[in-house]
């Protein structure tokens, strides 16, 4: 189904950090923007589509001047809005977000640290664009950060605090159909497997909360209303995202999943896990039955590569990228 | 990240290492070459690793490990673990505690990188500390703070939930990121491919609390099952086995962390750098704080007094004539197999605030003058750390 294009090589590899590859696709220049996390800083490789031109940028954790160990980043991720994309950078000390083309950082909110060391880790995860205006983060607390975006400038507002999370939040998704029918906006996991589900709005409203098994859900997706969310046991589970009702449940990894994506206009779903696995899904929704059908489509074994970072690149799932703990490339397949 | 690195760093790390010393130091004893000017005899083996147990072990030591802190920088670690090695009479030149390090950070990654469940940490640590317990059976006193310790650690991590120990596992995989030293006795198990990189199997038994991939369950909203079906895989994969022992005693089940020197008793382990490993000479200082913590750190290792005998200088080679010709040849060891440059001279005391924070807690003169007396076992003969594999 697919084959193995040319990879991208990075300036450095991979860290091995849960959603661990960001891709976005600016059309009308025809580029493609990837985005890796190495420890506190990120890559950023822009290719052209005629695979001739390639330029990297690297980022820096802010306050990386001090022992590496302590500014790590967790995750970096681009937020779709209608009139801008923003990059966010998430990290042990805060929030930092830029321009699509990471030249110009247009804010940095930092996390409160305790006076006094504690043994929880302090750091966000989980990155979401929802709906048109807002950029939703995710903190090592259990707490979400809604975050208000202005249409263009850097007058970017706290908007609100969501505490309904106990444990460190792992993701973040939003609606990614297109579909403006959708009641469910976003979902939220946590490292107990804890999923809710959320309205946007000024205040967010939660619509439903889908517990956990005490095993961490480190990947999420929100399509058509289903949450499509991986676990640390290698299972894939479906869920109707309003009233928690599960449609499916997949074996489909050995090891721990690191990263899902959807292909929004054809419903293929990419799974990608520590067992050095990607699989190839595709659902189906069948509306008379009101529920979603999941088939297997494709395998394709990354050797002796723990997976970290598995995107479409297209919104039809044409191509994917990979990215592995301790690689400096960025592999890639193609439909044939 | 995570905050509870530091305790399980040092009893695998710290455990690889008392493996690697005290299958050097056996092996020792038993060469049969003659060439050698001294041995090293069971009696001081068995008080070389009491003395480095005891130190790692030490309440002080381990109480100040357990705070919950950042990981300390590569550079820091080196040094505490350096320090650790000189708990006793032996001495490592610089090149010497090189390759220790190498291969001990490198056993580490490969179990890192091979733990079934992140959970499983905690059995590749009381893996090591099962041996070490061994190591020290005949001296009741170190036995207890080893015990004690073990106690301490359960303690403190079974709470934590599978979440926080990916955490911590991620936290330490970040640590070793692109470190692909070589080690022969990986390669030769073919766990290590040639480019340094480990061999990740696609077959054999999942995790604990995995199910076999390759099924598919679709529900009806009351929630049955109401169609079934498989797919696939590209592995062969079989259920999981039983699950290890996380108590104090008991069978551990899995064998990362087991002492696989032990096995390889006549043969030497030799590491090869192929590919220039991350730069240790980072422009990044050690920050004030870091010095601080170490400097604690190291006033919690408690080293033996033996005022009797001063260090012993180690030489890295079996005949002086070797030592000539290692010396000899030049290179750096950079993009192809070569023989690195070893300098066999006694550990250079580094200027540093901590060298001397170091040195007031060894109770003895840190320059090593030449030995008198039982003065052949100074000739010590890590070598194995310093050969390289020629290919």
């Amino acid at each position: 189904m697919y084959h193995k294009e040319k990879s991208i090589q990075m300036k450095s590899s991979a860290s091995a950090l849960y959603n661990n590859l960001s891709v976005l696709r600016i059309a009308p220049r025809s580029l493609t923007y990837f985005t890796v996390v190495h420890a506190n800083m990120v890559n950023m490789v822009s290719a052209s589509w005629d695979g001739l031109n390639y330029s990297h940028r690297q980022l820096q954790s802010k306050e990386a001047n001090v022992a590496t160990s302590s500014s790590l980043i967790m995750q970096a991720a681009w937020c779709v809005l209608p009139s801008r994309d923003i990059l966010v950078l998430t990290s042990q000390k805060g929030i930092q977000m830029y321009e699509s083309d990471g030249s110009i950082m247009v804010y940095w909110h930092a996390l409160d640290t305790p006076e006094t060391q504690t043994a929880q880790a302090v750091f966000a995860r989980g990155i979401a664009a929802v709906r048109e205006k807002y950029i939703c983060v995710g903190i090592s607390s259990g707490s979400m950060l809604v975050f208000d975006v202005p249409i263009k400038g850097s007058n970017i507002t706290l908007s609100e605090v969501l505490e309904e999370h106990k444990e460190s939040i792992t993701d973040l998704a939003s609606e990614c159909s297109g579909s403006q029918e959708c009641i469910a906006d976003m979902v939220s996991a946590d490292d107990s497997g804890n999923l809710c589900v959320w309205k946007s709005g000024e205040d967010f409203q939660l619509l439903n909360k889908i517990p956990g098994f005490q095993m961490s859900c480190s990947s999420v997706k929100l399509w058509k209303g289903t949450v499509v969310a991986g676990y640390g046991t290698g299972q894939i589970r479906l869920y109707e995202a309003v009233t928690g009702i599960v449609h499916a449940e997949v074996n489909a990894h050995a090891r721990w999943i690191y990263s899902l994506d959807i292909a929004p206009f054809s419903g293929l779903l990419l799974s990608a896990a520590e067992d050095s696995l990607v699989r190839v899904w595709h659902l189906t929704m069948t509306p008379e039955t009101n529920s979603v059908e999941i088939v297997h489509m494709y395998n394709e074994c990354v050797t002796d590569t723990q997976i970290c970072g598995a995107k479409f690149c297209d919104g039809d799932g044409y191509a994917f990228a990979v990215t592995g703990y301790d690689l400096s490339e960025i592999i890639r397949y193609t439909q044939v | 990240m995570s905050m509870r690195t530091l305790p399980l760093v040092f009893i695998n790390l710290g455990g690889e290492m008392l493996y690697i010393l005290d299958q050097r130091l056996r092996a020792q004893n038993t060469a049969d070459d003659n060439t050698q000017k001294g041995v090293w005899s069971d009696d001081d083996r068995k008080r070389v690793m009491n003395d480095i147990i005891a130190t790692m072990f030490s309440k002080a030591f381990m109480e100040e490990l357990l705070k919950p802190q950042d990981l300390y920088s590569n550079r820091a670690l080196r040094t505490v673990l350096t320090r650790l090695a000189h708990a006793s009479i032996m001495r490592l030149n610089p090149a010497s505690m090189d390759r220790l390090y190498e291969l001990m950070v490198m056993a580490f990654k490969y179990q890192l990188l091979l733990c079934p469940r992140p959970r499983d940490l905690l059995i590749i640590s009381y893996n090591h500390i099962d041996t070490i317990r061994e190591f020290v059976r005949d001296t009741p006193s170190v036995l207890n703070q080893v015990d004690e310790t073990h106690r301490k650690i359960i303690e403190v991590y079974t709470p934590l939930s599978d979440g926080e120990f990916q955490l911590l596992r991620q936290t330490l995989l970040i640590f070793l990121q692109d470190m692909h030293v070589r080690v022969s006795l990986f390669l030769k198990d073919k766990v290590q491919n040639p480019n340094g990189r480990f061999a990740l199997s696609t077959t054999g038994p999942v995790p604990h609390g995995t199910e076999v991939p390759g099924l598919i369950r679709m529900f009806s909203s009351n929630g049955k099952e109401w169609k079934r079906w498989e797919f696939p895989t590209g592995g062969s994969y079989t259920s999981s086995i039983r699950v290890g022992s996380f108590e104090r005693f008991g069978d551990r089940v899995i064998r990362i962390g087991t002492n696989m020197y032990s096995v390889t008793q006549p043969e030497e382990t030799h590491t090869s750098k192929n590919f220039s490993q991350k730069a240790n000479s980072e422009p990044n200082p050690l920050a004030k704080e870091e010095l601080n913590l170490l400097a604690r750190l190291l006033g919690g290792m408690k080293v033996q007094n033996r005022n009797t005998e001063t260090g012993f200088r180690v030489n890295l080679f079996a005949t002086d004539q070797e030592e000539e010709e290692a010396g000899a040849s030049g290179g750096n060891g950079d993009q192809s197999f070569q023989v690195i440059n070893i300098q066999a001279t006694q550990a250079v005391q580094v200027n540093t605030e901590l060298a001397r924070i170091a040195g007031e807690f060894t109770g003895e003169p840190e320059q090593t003058e030449s030995p008198e007396g039982p003065s052949n076992k100074g000739e010590d003969l890590l070598a194995m750390m310093d050969e390289l594999i020629e290919l």
